[in-house]
């Protein structure tokens, strides 16, 4: 991977991952998150998971975005009135934020392992679905059943919470 | 030369970009989005030890890739439900905003 790409991408993924905080208006919002996901799925992909990529570009920009601007649209929500703000949360907030980068700024470059560099793949041909996929249903069978049954619960509860009367 | 702790900065930024978004915004659908960016940054540093740590026919370790296979699931059925909520909460209360909802505000 090119170190010109990686920050190319970097540069797009944190870039509209501000612009998701930055917008007044949701659908603006709800689209730089997609530009952000594509991002963030290209470092994935140059970290050699391409199946990650992938999911991520499938589930995330295809299925979870147009849920997030179905609702958007469904609420009828416009560009946020601006309210008055309360200082004292905006400036905690800022420096909560700013002082856990710096804690995670400290603690990566005092991880010797940070500065190597990533070494090179073996011989054997990369084939990540297919290793994935025998992890998945080998070791991981049991989690694999049991999110399955989470999706269904969730799939029910998203039925009953979307019912017109909650009883 | 692109080493771990780039990736681990970039993904402690957009842990950081999310980290703000939900303590500064007001919006409850901005501060769900930015749930959103917190999950997708674990994500990224789990691949980028994933492919650091080479097993011995040189392969990454796809432990860390199932893992955030699971992650993903996990949060695609969090937004469905979270959203249904939302939606609920618009019926009853005609608001997205935090501050109108403090019911339960000590």
């Amino acid at each position: 991977m090119p170190s010109f790409l990686f920050w190319l991408f970097a540069f797009v993924m944190l870039g509209f991952g501000a612009a998701v905080v930055i917008n007044r208006n949701p659908i603006a919002s709800a689209l730089s998150l997609v530009l952000c996901f594509m991002g963030l799925s290209a470092l994935f992909m140059s970290l050699d998971a391409f199946f990650i990529g992938i999911i991520q570009v499938l589930v995330y920009a295809g299925a979870v975005m147009v849920l997030f601007l179905f609702i958007i649209m469904l609420l009828d929500l416009r560009a946020e009135t601006r309210r008055k703000t309360n200082v004292v949360a905006v400036v905690g907030g800022s420096a909560v934020a700013l002082a856990f980068f710096l804690q995670v700024y400290f603690v990566v470059g005092q991880l010797s392992a940070a500065k190597e560099p990533f070494p090179p793949l073996g011989p054997s041909k990369m084939d990540d679905v297919r290793n994935v996929g025998l992890l998945l249903f080998s070791n991981y069978t049991l989690p694999f059943q049991i999110i399955g049954v989470l999706v269904l619960v969730a799939t029910i509860g998203v039925i009953v919470l979307s019912k017109r009367e909650l009883r | 030369m692109v080493t771990l702790g780039h990736y681990l900065i970039v993904s402690g930024l957009l842990f950081t970009i999310g980290f703000a978004g939900v303590l500064l915004r007001r919006n409850i659908i901005i501060i769900f989005m930015s749930l959103e960016l917190m999950l997708n940054a674990a994500n990224l540093s789990l691949v980028a030890f994933s492919r650091f740590r080479l097993d011995a026919a040189g392969m990454p370790n796809y432990n860390a890739q199932v893992f955030v296979f699971f992650i993903i699931t996990v949060a695609a059925a969090e937004v469905a439900v979270g959203l249904a909520i939302i939606v609920a909460l618009y019926r009853a209360r005609q608001t997205t905003h935090v501050e109108d909802v403090s019911s339960l505000k000590f």
